[in-house]
């Protein structure tokens, strides 16, 4: 199986370097990132790629571009991992829709597209008889989609709710457990390298909505958006209002919840039992599935990371090999 | 509960086996002969918190045993909620935040405890609202979640159940 990478950032690199460990029969036929471009037919050198990228910054030649990567017939399954654009899903839904109507699988960790137009490619990559696959948007390594869809098949699911977003639980568990403040907690969350120097997008709680309105699309075909999600990030949450909870055995986490019959699409700083599943510590994701033959079903796991997020790609692109043919 | 019975020793027991079959907790007996009745029957006035859902296996219990229930008084539930405000919580009127939900008639604030860092800082409070039932304390929710929006607060709900 033939595959073009697009996006050499730590997802793109972490995928490369699980091909290079591990003899899984994939080969990489094409690399990009922002700035350069690489194609080779017959197979590239990824050890050389990885190398070139960390020496020079860039994966190949400046004049290789993704449009030419796309356009050519080098690849059997695009892996589209640049970064999420949340209010266009721009340039990757170009590429993404490029790469199905040619005929090409696609696999990518890239919220944007799901969140906004899975609908769309859902139906394009149907239409042209081709695997469209996102396991990595969400809950990073778990293999979440994968349970839905194989798992617990023939179930009906109910309602859907945990953690999405290890930066927040990472701070609200340091809050609990050292009785640090927000800010002392998300300082230490930025020097450990969990947040971003701008964290907006996670402790507002827009990451782990983007992941409701996925589900929420994806499970049960709700054409729902960010702006119909009720959004309570955890910026306000006190070490003061933690450790009230703790008088009880309880605990505050940011829960995000899909509960289609009693209208719900909502994150927001929730409080559980300490006891409770869902309360996972560190960057750990949680979700809890419920359904009705098999009952409450729940996942824990890394939600983010390059080899973590790599898991959930490779897992994906073997599905795709095993489940619908070698195309090579 | 009133309830009617043979009067024969050890009779009492068998009122009490069906409310302990179920879960219950009997907070008091009252019984009495009444002379109005035959002199072997046996009057018995019982109040009891019973689970959820359990009064009519109850009813059922007592007359499989041949005791007749003559009467079942109020139901009532007993429901509480915790819920954890975090914003000006004085500033804001705190008083008249639990006005709101006390002059409800259906829902009263049981419990309110709070810290305040520092003036100008946000205050948190956990406050606990209880209610004869669910419906109402959810009523009493929705309430404090638009005083909530209005003043400008935090409130942290616990995660429900289903």
């Amino acid at each position: 199986m033939r595959i073009a990478i697009i996006g050499f950032g730590s997802v793109g690199r972490g995928v490369a370097e699980v091909i290079v460990a591990k003899n899984l029969g994939i080969r990489v036929t094409a690399v990009a990132d922002s700035k350069s471009g690489a194609i080779d037919p017959s197979g590239l050198d990824i050890a050389a790629v990885l190398k070139n990228k960390k020496e020079t910054g860039i994966c190949g030649s400046p004049d290789i571009t993704v449009s030419d990567i796309i356009s050519s017939d080098a690849y059997d399954v695009l892996i589209e991992v640049s970064p999420t654009n949340a209010e266009t899903a721009e340039p990757a839904l170009g590429y993404i829709r490029k790469a199905l109507t040619a005929g090409k699988h696609v696999v990518t960790s890239n919220k944007g597209p799901v969140a906004l137009r899975y609908d769309e490619l859902h139906t394009l990559a149907t239409e042209h008889n081709v695997q469209f696959r996102y396991e990595a948007t969400v809950c990073g390594a778990i293999p979440l989609m994968h349970t839905i869809e194989s798992g617990i098949a023939g179930n009906t699911i109910s309602r859907l709710y945990g953690v999405f977003n290890g930066t927040c639980n990472y701070i609200l568990t340091r809050m609990a457990e050292e009785g640090l403040t927000y800010q002392q907690a998300l300082l230490e969350a930025r020097e450990l390298g969990y947040a971003e120097a701008d964290p907006t997008y996670d402790v507002k709680g827009i990451d782990a909505a983007i992941k409701l309105v996925i589900l929420a699309n994806v499970v049960w075909g709700i054409k729902k958006t960010l702006a119909d999600v009720d959004i309570v990030g955890i910026d306000g949450v006190t070490s003061a209002a933690i450790a009230l909870a703790e008088q009880e055995d309880q605990t505050i986490r940011l829960i995000g919840e899909i509960d289609p019959a009693n209208e719900i699409l909502r994150v927001s700083p929730t409080i559980l039992p300490k006891s409770h599943p869902l309360v996972v510590r560190g960057t750990l994701n949680a979700v809890t599935i419920e359904t009705d033959l098999a009952g409450e079903i729940t996942l824990i796991g890394k939600g983010a990371g390059s080899s973590e997020t790599a898991s959930a790609i490779i897992s994906d692109l073997l599905f795709i090999r095993d489940c619908h043919g070698r195309r090579d | 509960m009133k309830l009617e019975m043979k009067d024969s020793p050890g009779q009492l027991v068998s009122v009490l086996t069906p409310i302990r079959d179920i879960g219950g907790n009997i907070l008091s007996v009252i019984h009495e002969r009444d002379p109005g009745a035959g002199k072997d029957i046996l009057d018995i006035q019982i109040m009891c918190d019973i689970p959820e859902g359990t009064l009519e296996p109850l009813i059922s219990g007592f007359r499989t045993r041949g005791i007749n229930v003559l009467r079942v008084g109020e139901e009532r539930f007993l429901v509480r909620r915790s819920v954890i405000l975090i914003g000006h919580l004085i500033h804001t009127d705190i008083s008249d935040t639990i006005g709101r939900i006390d002059s409800t008639g259906y829902a009263e604030v049981h419990e309110l405890s709070m810290v305040m860092p520092a003036i100008n800082e946000p205050s948190s409070a956990k406050m606990t609202i209880k209610s004869d039932s669910l419906k109402d304390i959810n009523r009493a929710l929705a309430i404090l979640r638009d005083v909530a929006r209005a003043k400008g607060f935090l409130i942290i709900e616990p995660l429900e159940g289903n």
